[in-house]
């Protein structure tokens, strides 16, 4: 297991509110990571900053063999690097079939010119069965994406995760409003999924976490509170005044 | 002049006599009327000569009866005729069938129809007239009246004339007032500078006129300054040059040799024009110079054409660019002063010089002034539209009709209350009513079911704007529509020659810092303002602290509309109130918010002060060009955005994000 | 926002006509309209269509296709373009100056050919320019227009001159991620500095003399107007199939999947690694090249063109149409486009019949933008999806 993604020194103020101050965090190839931490913690900055949807005001983010530093780099050429994200609100399109939904994330060329003269092959169309097979929604191919259950899209979007073909994944929430069924579903899908790569989930719901049965990241102010076993971390008085309050 | 002297002095004493008695005069309310004063100089008056004027005019000095001035007027321009049965002057005009209407004297009536045989015109000579004028300008520069006094010298700037010096100089004397007797003193200066006779004089005064901005002195000093273009075989002798010009260099060597070409030294330079003209004239059998016609379109074919007339002897011959050089070596071209002393143009220039400076001091600061005062109608056009935009990401593209409403109501009231101060007063609240509501009825109505859709408000706000435009067009016609401002501010503050800034602009000015102060007051220290600014920040946490998002959002409408309205009326005041003036603002209005910031009344403030200036300095540099003023400012607002996309002061953090 | 749903794109194993049975149907609609035209028209056929209405119609076939470019760019992409007039305007500048530059030119060639000395190039130039330019006060001729008697040259200006524009402008918009509403503003101030600048006297066409006697072409003065305009209604009727294919074509794909989930949600789709910026830069460009081309059409029928054809309230006109037309969706805009238009001339034309309410006469000259701003904000507030949205219900309703 090697090192894929090292964060070090990143800092992000907003409006003088420091959201993320002097973070660090490593991940590696394959792994699966769980990210916890209260509200305001800075988990979803810190996807930001990975993303490069933020630029933080300090700090390095290095990606790779390569040691690449991802902070040059646009949203959309971190994507094509392999990094790829899903949101805490499923955001699919939902004006688009499922069909097309995945076929717009399937690892392709991205450019206007090589978009604008694709047609499916043959290999193509296998992927997209495949990964609606994966993610439960093969009889839902040629329906709209709008029309699916708040789980459906969830899945969706991991779907359009894995067929991005990413090396790394950055989940975030993908339990939220999920039944019981829906959430052994979608561990088992992110488990499967960490086997080949880095999968990175930022969650709540520790009955959730304890089923990933991965190391644990805490975040609290911006910051590594704590970091190992979810047994480790939950024994950790830092952590538990942190959750629990003083 | 000098001559004048002697006499001009007595005169004068005759007047300061005057000056003292008028007062007594005045008092003892006794006057003897003018026919009576005339008849006691009769003969001087009817037939005058240079050497009786100082008598006649002593003599009426003395009787100063009402009218003097006004008659000695008519009378030195072949105005007043004599009746030579009786003796008595008149003022006459022309009636029917070339006879003449005769006017009284002192009581200006009608007093009967004569032909003019009967009566005869008095014609002064010139000299008495000069005389007389010097005279008159006297008998008003020293006139007890400071009006009077002060009129007397704007004329005397607006004519100035060589034999006015001595007049100014004598009342200057006099004078007792000090800020009368400084403007006597330039008057002289430029009097002096222009037409003195000795030069230490003349420098003296151009000295006097150093640093001088007002236009009067800096005419004077051009027209020392002017000059003719010359040339000779070697610079002469005692001309005063201005500068030597090189053919080719700072003249065009056509020009040159058409100089000479003028002046019959060297033969006409046959153009393109004429050799094709002569070409024309020599076609024989469709060749011209063994050229047949038909190869005669280019350039080449006609000279040679004409080279080959020119051997034969039948044309004049060209000129080469090498005869042209060599012609114009001979000869010296330079433009040379109309005024001979060099010392005079010398300090003349120096003098103008000076000024430069602070010429462009004085216009940068009213150049500074007039954007202030553009930036501030900036300001009032676009401050609603930024309320609205920066509080509920409404595009509001109806904006500019909500000034167009304002200013018809500013116009509606004036034609219902001709009294225009008190129209005022009462349309600026009038018209903040007016587009109050017609905003809440559009937020009610349209704009509140399309708050998750910001294009589409534009578009229908759209809409609304061409109904309302078309509806003012439909109801007050396609015709301007005046607003008149108050006298009180009709005027200009005359700061000096170079600027001047009308009343009604600081007016606005002042409006629009008031506003300023206003919505900082709302927003910053009123519970409206909190909650406006908690609905800004963040709607869904405004509406679950119980703050009605609706509620605010209509009065935030409709604060922003009326905003417009009290706009249109200031508009209105020094633009004209038509359908389209605010399809006129609304761009400029966008552009204020936009560079400015969104959501923020300091922003507004910055954008509508950058654009302002912006325009003005655009047009500094191409003054002629207020489109290109404009089209420049666009470009530049579009570039702005490309590194400032959140304007200049830009909300930071999540909140501004998205 | 829920515009119609294609269920058959390019992840699909059909063929592009097959999935897409409304080209069809407007392909063989036009090519019926055209030949419908032709018989009844003047030059070549009954004459029951005036040479004016054949203008007008040919006029109206250029509109929709800047109004299916409008579509693509707005209904398809999100990005609210105030400008797309203004490329319109370019592409009928572009070719304006060569008809108007090549007609001068062969009356002033014969009128000095007429002397006993053939006139010289130079002549002849200058002759032009004092001609096209003696009504704004200069007579020489300015730099633009140095290859204005060169057709190829002022074709390639046609798409070019918007191209880049576009191009140029588009990268600078999109680079810093303007956005929503602040795009259009920022383009109608594209669209108001180009105006602007054409308003002016001395920056080469004519101010706001504009250019004028488009109708007639040079190489065919003495082909009468009635055949003239029908050559124009081809030219447009087959420009404005050939467009439809093309944008049909481009957002049937996965490229219109793309640019439809631009329109959505953009943050989304950068992170799925495509370029947002370049597609929108691709849209934006190749619209206004095909805005461009409509104009070019468009402005030889009309006669005359003049920067008050360029103010940034025609591009918004242009939006209206869409909007009542049916955004999302090519035939809608067609028939946004042509509706409004047509009625729009039908009633200011003075064609409409006044109505005498006794206590009010209707005229409809006053009433006709009253009547369209509202009915604009009718469409706006209850049928976001236009008059293209009834077809929804006729094909829901059949089977």
């Amino acid at each position: 297991m090697s090192t894929l993604l090292e964060v070090s020194g990143v800092s992000v103020t907003f409006d003088g509110f420091r959201a993320i101050n002097n973070l660090s965090i490593a991940i590696g190839e394959p792994e699966l990571r769980a990210v916890i931490g209260p509200n305001g913690a800075g988990k979803t900055t810190f996807m930001d900053i990975v993303t490069g949807k933020t630029k933080p005001d300090e700090g390095r983010v290095i990606w790779g063999e390569r040691s690449v530093n991802l902070l040059k780099y646009s949203e959309s050429q971190i994507a094509k690097m392999g990094i790829g994200r899903k949101f805490q609100k499923p955001t699919v399109f939902e004006d688009q079939s499922v069909r097309d939904n995945l076929a717009m994330a399937l690892a392709n060329k991205r450019g206007p010119f090589s978009v604008l003269v694709w047609r499916a092959t043959d290999r193509d169309r296998a992927r997209i069965e495949e990964l609606a097979e994966e993610v439960g929604l093969s009889d839902r191919l040629d329906d709209s994406a709008g029309i699916l259950s708040h789980g459906q899209k969830q899945w969706l979007e991991i779907g359009m995760l894995l067929a991005q073909d990413p090396r790394l994944l950055l989940v975030d929430e993908p339990a939220a409003g999920m039944t019981p069924a829906e959430r052994e579903h979608t561990t088992d899908l992110l488990k499967r999924a960490a086997r080949t790569r880095a999968v990175m989930v930022i969650e709540h719901d520790m009955e959730f976490i304890r089923r990933l049965e991965c190391r644990v990241t805490v975040l609290h102010e911006g910051a590594v509170l704590a970091e190992g076993s979810l047994d480790h971390v939950t024994k950790n008085q830092q952590v538990i005044d942190v959750y629990l309050g003083r | 002049m000098l001559r004048l002297m002697p006499r001009i002095a007595t005169l004068c004493a005759c007047l300061i006599a005057l000056i003292l008695v008028v007062p007594l005069r005045a008092s003892a309310q006794i006057e003897t009327p003018l026919q009576d004063a005339l008849q006691t100089v009769q003969p001087l008056v009817a037939s005058p000569s240079r050497a009786t004027v100082p008598d006649m005019l002593a003599a009426l000095i003395v009787a100063d009866a009402p009218g003097t001035v006004a008659f000695l007027r008519a009378w030195s321009d072949r105005e007043v005729y004599e009746r030579p049965e009786d003796g008595l002057f008149f003022f006459a005009r022309e009636g029917a069938d070339r006879a003449l209407v005769l006017i009284d004297i002192d009581t200006g009536e009608e007093i009967g129809v004569t032909s003019s045989r009967e009566v005869n015109q008095i014609r002064p000579n010139a000299g008495v007239r000069r005389e007389v004028g010097a005279a008159l300008v006297q008998f008003e520069l020293m006139n007890p009246d400071p009006a009077r006094r002060i009129a007397a010298l704007e004329s005397i700037a607006r004519s100035p004339d060589a034999e006015q010096a001595e007049a100014l100089e004598i009342a200057l004397e006099a004078e007792q007032d000090s800020a009368i007797a400084l403007r006597m003193q330039r008057l002289l200066d430029l009097l002096n500078a222009r037409f003195a006779t000795e030069t230490a004089t003349r420098v003296d005064a151009i000295e006097g006129l150093r640093g001088d901005i007002s236009t009067e002195a800096r005419r004077a000093l051009n027209q020392i300054l002017q000059t003719r273009s010359d040339f000779g075989e070697t610079l002469p002798e005692g001309t005063n040059v201005a500068r030597v010009r090189v053919p080719g260099d700072d003249m065009a060597l056509i020009a040159a040799y058409a100089v000479l070409a003028d002046a019959g030294l060297v033969p006409e330079r046959p153009g393109r024009n004429a050799i094709r003209d002569v070409l024309r004239a020599n076609v024989v059998d469709g060749t011209v110079g063994g050229i047949p016609v038909h190869q005669l379109d280019t350039d080449e074919a006609r000279r040679a054409a004409y080279l080959a007339l020119q051997e034969a002897g039948t044309v004049a011959p060209l000129v080469t660019t090498a005869d042209m050089e060599a012609a114009v070596a001979q000869y010296v071209f330079y433009d040379a002063y109309l005024e001979a002393d060099p010392a005079v143009t010398g300090a003349a220039r120096d003098a103008l010089d000076s000024t430069r400076t602070r010429i462009s001091v004085w216009q940068f600061l009213g150049i500074s002034i007039d954007a202030l005062s553009l930036a501030s109608i900036f300001f009032l056009a676009a401050i609603g539209l930024a309320i609205t935009f920066g509080v509920m990401r409404v595009i509001n593209m109806a904006h500019g009709e909500f000034i167009m409403m304002g200013a018809y109501t500013g116009y509606v009231v004036q034609t219902v209350i001709p009294n225009y101060t008190t129209s005022l007063v009462i349309a600026l609240p009038l018209a903040f009513a007016v587009t109050f509501a017609a905003g809440v009825l559009m937020e009610r109505l349209v704009i509140r079911h399309l708050y998750t859709r910001p294009l589409e408000t534009l578009l229908a706000t759209f809409g609304i704007s061409i109904a309302l435009q078309q509806l003012a067009k439909n109801i007050f016609g396609t015709q301007a529509r005046p607003l008149t401002a108050p006298d009180w501010l009709a005027g200009a503050i005359q700061v000096n020659d170079i600027v001047s800034v009308a009343s009604i602009r600081v007016a606005i000015f002042v409006m629009a810092i008031g506003f300023l102060l206003m919505l900082l007051y709302i927003l910053n220290r009123t519970r409206l303002g909190l909650e406006v600014r908690a609905v800004t920040q963040n709607p869904g946490m405004a509406a679950s602290m119980g703050i009605n998002p609706d509620r605010i959002n209509m009065l935030t409408f409709g604060l922003g509309s009326g905003i417009a309205g009290v706009a249109g009326v200031a508009i209105g005041l020094v633009a004209q109130v038509t359908s389209e003036m605010g399809a006129n603002y609304i761009v400029q209005s966008f552009m204020t918010v936009v560079v400015g910031g969104v959501g923020s009344v300091f922003g507004t403030l910055a954008g509508a002060t950058l654009i302002g200036f912006l325009q003005k300095g655009i047009e500094w540099f191409n003054p002629a060009n207020t489109l290109a003023a404009q089209t420049f400012m666009v470009l530049f607002i579009i570039l702005f955005i490309q590194f400032r996309p959140k304007g200049i002061v830009a909300l930071k953090g999540r909140a501004a994000g998205d | 926002m829920p515009f119609d749903i294609p269920r058959n794109t390019a992840a699909t194993k059909r063929s592009f006509l097959i999935s897409n049975p409304s080209v069809l149907w407007f392909m063989g609609l036009l090519g019926l309209f055209t030949i419908g035209v032709t018989v009844l028209s003047e030059g070549f056929g009954l004459g029951l269509i005036s040479t004016n209405l054949v203008k007008i119609l040919g006029m109206t076939l250029c509109l929709c296709l800047i109004a299916i470019a409008m579509d693509v760019v707005w209904g398809y992409c999100g990005i609210l373009s105030l400008g797309h007039f203004a490329f319109f305007g370019l592409g009928g500048y572009a070719i304006g100056m060569w008809l108007m530059y090549a007609r001068t030119e062969i009356n002033i060639r014969e009128s000095l050919g007429r002397g006993t000395i053939p006139p010289t190039e130079l002549e002849v130039s200058e002759a032009v320019a004092a001609q096209i330019f003696g009504v704004v006060g200069s007579s020489e001729l300015p730099l633009i227009w140095s290859f204005a008697g060169s057709l190829p040259f002022q074709l390639a200006m046609v798409v070019l001159v918007p191209g880049l524009l576009a191009l140029v402008f588009g990268w600078l918009a999109f680079r810093s991620r303007v956005t929503g509403v602040y795009l259009s503003i920022l383009t109608q101030a594209m669209t108001l500095a180009l105006s602007l600048y054409l308003f002016q006297n001395d920056t080469g066409l004519r101010g706001n003399n504009g250019l004028s006697g488009l109708q007639n072409i040079p190489g065919a003065l003495h082909v009468p107007q009635a055949v003239i305009s029908m050559w124009f209604f081809w030219a447009s009727a087959f420009a404005l199939g050939a467009g439809y294919l093309l944008f049909a074509w481009v957002v049937s794909g996965k490229f219109g999947s793309v640019i439809r989930a631009i329109r959505d949600n953009e943050a989304r789709v950068r992170f799925l690694g495509y370029n947002v910026e370049g597609y929108k830069l691709f849209v934006f460009t190749i619209t206004a090249i095909v805005s461009g081309i409509a104009g070019a059409l468009y402005y030889p029928q009309a006669g005359i063109i003049n920067p008050a054809e360029i103010a940034p309230i025609a591009s918004i006109y242009l939006a209206v149409w869409v909007a009542i037309g049916g955004r999302g969706r090519l035939y809608g805009a067609v028939i946004g486009a042509a509706f409004v238009s047509l009625l729009s001339s039908w009633l200011t034309g003075g064609g409409a019949p006044n109505i005498d309410l006794g206590f009010y006469r209707i005229v409809w000259t006053d009433w006709w933008l009253v009547l369209l701003g509202l009915g604009f904000v009718a469409v706006t507030l209850f049928f976001p999806k236009g008059m293209g949205g009834l077809f929804d219900y006729l094909v829901r309703k059949k089977p």
